[in-house]
């Protein structure tokens, strides 16, 4: 049992950026899939607990600008509801889907995975491709940043104290654009990824790439945007030849660990292996999206 | 350490409990409520045991702190049989032999009835997916997937005849 813990839920922006600034050790709860477990295994003791979930507009999916906008404490299955955010991203809806279970993603967040910080965090390195932003709200106002400039290391982020994400952003699809995710995992279901890859990408008419981005997760401390493999396929027809280029950018950038679920030379071959395999995913789809 | 007063909604009826902050629903569900059919597994969100709906949707209890469920609604394996008379998803599980030991038992029930209020004719794959956050160490899953097929052929009969 967590000693002298205090516990509010604050129903607007302001009034829990107050009880975080009163509060160091105060921690805040979105979907609490990590939070609570970590809570409980004494991993971590904060003072408090500030629950997102009753301020106004923190869940759901909502457009504006023609930019998605998703509630920090939007569950990963409210995702696979809206219909638009599927066609436009579906690459993003998936990578939060293989998040844990139904009952973890009927709680989890995407901005919880992102925030936990863990270099394995499914939905991150597809939110990276898609050239996803968060929103961060603090004692010193809000700023947008890009996705991958919040997880510092493994449980380590770059919000500065008093912080938290309030929404993350993804931009307007382009025209012949579309994106996958793919994780290994030894399992079918319910693991934790030895490697994942997100690729969002934009083909025209003729078939060329005109834009393309290459994140990979589980390779690394943090998530990898891997610029060189997203490099390798502007301008090509994505053959197989720039395949191939991607394959070799992509193991160039790993920096992974030794652990119970893969070797780094197993990681590193994989992460080239599967990056192909999800440009390919994200070619179909932009092709039969234009 | 201030107790918290939480008022809830749980199988329908209006409930009140006290709570310390960090306790979760699962605690406050078996020690303040006494409904003890959740049950704790993992207390990690990987065995699905103490699987309850919460406005809706289904969740691990062990995952929820029982503060957040102020003003909610909660479904527990409790409120699933109609007094004595069993819901065909408990029916089947016991025609098919889909338990030995019955820890897991209520987390399958409340996770598969959870399915068929979503889907009512599930592939034998969607219920493998949709079940793999709950585990059984007993029998193995091939009868509880036939038990969750029989149960949805028989509501979906159940709501043609109605």
């Amino acid at each position: 049992m967590v000693a002298s813990l205090g516990f509010h839920a604050p129903g607007t922006v302001d009034e829990a950026i107050g009880l975080l600034a009163g509060d160091p050790q105060a921690r805040v709860l979105a979907g609490g899939t990590d939070l609570i477990v970590q809570m409980r295994s004494g991993r971590i003791a904060p003072s408090a607990i500030v629950d997102l979930k009753r301020i106004g507009g923190i869940s759901g999916v909502r457009v504006e600008g023609g930019r998605f906008v998703i509630g920090a404490a939007t569950p990963c299955t409210a995702l696979k509801d809206d219909k638009a955010l599927v066609a436009a991203w579906p690459g993003v809806v998936e990578a939060a889907n293989l998040i844990g279970s139904v009952q973890v993603r009927n709680r989890a967040t995407m901005a919880g995975n992102l925030c936990n910080a863990s270099p394995a965090a499914d939905s991150v390195p597809a939110l990276v491709a898609a050239g996803a932003t968060a929103v961060i709200a603090g004692p010193n106002g809000r700023r947008e940043v890009p996705v991958e400039a919040i997880p510092a290391g493994p449980g380590t982020t770059s919000l500065a104290s008093g912080e938290f994400v309030v929404e993350i952003r993804l931009p307007v699809q382009t025209k012949g654009g579309s994106d996958a995710y793919l994780r290994s995992i030894p399992r079918t279901e319910m693991d934790i990824a030895v490697v994942g890859a997100g690729v969002s990408l934009v083909v025209g008419t003729d078939g060329i790439c005109t834009a393309a981005r290459v994140a990979v997760g589980a390779v690394a401390p943090t998530v990898l945007l891997v610029a060189e493999a997203g490099a390798a396929l502007v301008g090509s027809a994505i053959d197989d030849a720039a395949l191939d280029r991607v394959a070799e950018a992509v193991r160039a950038a790993c920096k992974p660990i030794d652990d119970k679920r893969g070797t780094a030379e197993y990681r590193t071959a994989m992460a080239g292996v599967l990056a192909k395999r999800t440009v390919k995913i994200a070619l179909e789809r932009a092709r039969s999206a234009s | 350490m201030s107790k918290l007063l939480v008022t809830t909604s749980v199988n329908g009826d209006a409930e009140q409990f006290l709570c310390d902050p960090g306790a979760t629903l699962l605690e406050a569900l078996r020690e303040e409520l006494s409904l003890t059919g959740s049950k704790e597994g993992c207390g990690s969100g990987d065995c699905g045991a103490c699987t309850v709906v919460l406005d809706g949707e289904m969740v691990c209890s062990c995952l929820v702190l029982a503060a957040e469920v102020e003003g909610r609604q909660i479904a527990t394996i409790e409120g699933v049989a109609d007094g004595s008379v069993l819901h065909p998803v408990q029916r089947k599980f016991l025609e098919h032999g889909a338990l030995q030991c019955g820890f897991c038992t209520p987390g399958f029930i409340m996770a598969s009835k959870a399915l068929l209020d979503h889907n009512p004719a599930p592939t034998e794959s969607e219920i493998r997916y949709w079940l793999a956050g709950n585990l059984c160490r007993c029998t193995g899953y091939d009868k509880i997937v036939r038990a969750v097929q029989d149960a949805a052929a028989e509501l979906r009969q159940e709501r043609t005849a109605a």
